[in-house]
């Protein structure tokens, strides 16, 4: 037993500059990121060495996920108004105005267009219940090519970028290129990630 | 624990009635772990990298275009690329005499796969492809410009007599595919290259090959 007594230090450290740390870390991610967009399904695009990045606005966006189905993103809310206007007289179809505001807020859908009208009532619990089968391609009933080129008519530079999974078959991706041929899209970009060339 | 003291000192001027002194320290430990978990929800919801695109031009597909207007290309100049299941590259030189297919290769898509074969064609057919490897280390040591680099690739690139490759995807292929094939395009500087339906001839071809 030590007569000796340790003289007791106090334990009390200041916070203060760590608060200060932590709170420039947040303003640094809330300045410098931006949300993922939710989509419908996660689609592992493949690699490749191309370095281009992708322009952030006035993008059209296909993904083709591995069960070759074609999802549909535009960006531009007022765009999206007028491109669900430009569909629902092209197929006699009527929105009434809360369907619509419901649209110009969705990011990304795979629906043909006459489940459109129900799918858009649903709320967000619903929608991710949905199972939706894509927008048609097939050369009996290509709705693809109206939304691709009602698009372009809102938007006139508008780009259009395909993402698709690694694993989607090879004949959708065909069908989705000769929809954008016909409709006079001969330049447009695959989504890829960063793979380095192992020379 | 941080604090920040106010009224201790204020207190000791009132009566001697009120003798507790209460101190105010605040901590602040729990602000830190907020502070840490608003940076977490930030980290994980949101994404600072923009995505990579390919940029991919198409022929235009006019339905009006005569025999004539349409681009020819020598048979012997081409180097004809089948993609079909499990990754597989099958590949094929037209033969100059007869203007059939001749013997085909199966490969894959790694470095020793069609890459090899993509770089030793074009070398033979066009000696100063290998510049560009030299002309692209001068970019980075901006001793050329972005210009001036992209002018000579482009020259040499639209080589005449250059390799041109044709790229046919068979039902079986994946998306994947296409775009690794595209890639090799790129690694390989390929001046030339389509994309075209797959045709009959070709598909007995691939029945006929043993992958």
């Amino acid at each position: 037993m030590s007569k000796v007594k340790v003289p007791r230090k106090s334990t009390v450290v200041d916070m203060t500059a760590m608060t200060d740390v932590a709170f420039l870390l947040l303003t640094f991610f809330m300045l410098a990121t931006k949300f993922k967009p939710d989509e419908p399904v996660t689609v592992t695009t493949p690699s490749s060495i191309s370095e281009i990045k992708l322009p952030e606005t006035d993008i059209l966006l296909l993904t083709i996920d591995k069960d070759s189905r074609v999802f549909f993103a535009m960006d531009g809310e007022a765009n999206r108004l007028e491109l669900l206007d430009k569909m629902a007289t092209k197929y006699q179809l009527t929105f009434n105005d809360k369907q619509k505001k419901e649209f110009s807020l969705l990011s990304s859908f795979g629906v043909p267009v006459k489940n459109l009208g129900q799918y858009l009532d649903l709320d967000s619990e619903g929608r991710k219940k949905f199972a939706q089968t894509g927008i048609p391609s097939d050369s009996t009933n290509n709705e693809l090519a109206d939304w691709v080129l009602q698009a372009r008519f809102t938007n006139k530079a508008l780009r259009v970028a395909v993402k698709g999974d690694q694993n989607a078959g090879f004949p959708v991706v065909k069908q989705v290129i000769a929809t954008l041929q016909d409709k006079k899209v001969d330049r447009f970009n695959f989504i890829t990630s960063l793979e380095k060339a192992e020379n | 624990m941080s604090d920040i003291e106010s009224g201790g000192g204020g207190g000791a001027h009132k009566g001697k009635k009120k003798g507790k002194k209460m101190s105010t320290r605040v901590d602040f430990t729990p602000m830190v772990d907020l502070g840490f978990l608003l940076i977490t929800f930030f980290m994980l919801t949101t994404s600072m990298n923009k995505p990579q695109t390919m940029e991919i031009n198409m022929p235009v597909k006019d339905k009006n275009l005569t025999e004539d207007q349409q681009t020819k290309v020598k048979a012997s100049q081409t180097l004809t690329v089948l993609l079909t299941k499990e990754n597989k590259v099958v590949y094929y030189f037209v033969d100059e005499k007869t203007g059939e297919p001749g013997l085909t290769t199966v490969t894959d898509y790694g470095k020793d796969g069609i890459r090899k074969v993509l770089l030793q064609e074009n070398k033979i057919r066009n000696a100063s492809v290998d510049s560009i490897g030299i002309y692209k280390g001068q970019l980075q040591t901006n001793k050329i410009t972005e210009e001036d680099f992209r002018a000579k690739v482009y020259a040499i690139k639209s080589f005449k007599d250059g390799l041109i490759v044709i790229i046919k995807a068979d039902d079986n292929s994946r998306y994947g595919n296409l775009v690794d094939i595209l890639d090799e395009m790129n690694i390989c500087n390929i001046g030339r290259y389509a994309i075209v339906d797959i045709t009959p001839i070709d598909l007995a071809l691939l029945s006929k090959t043993t992958l």
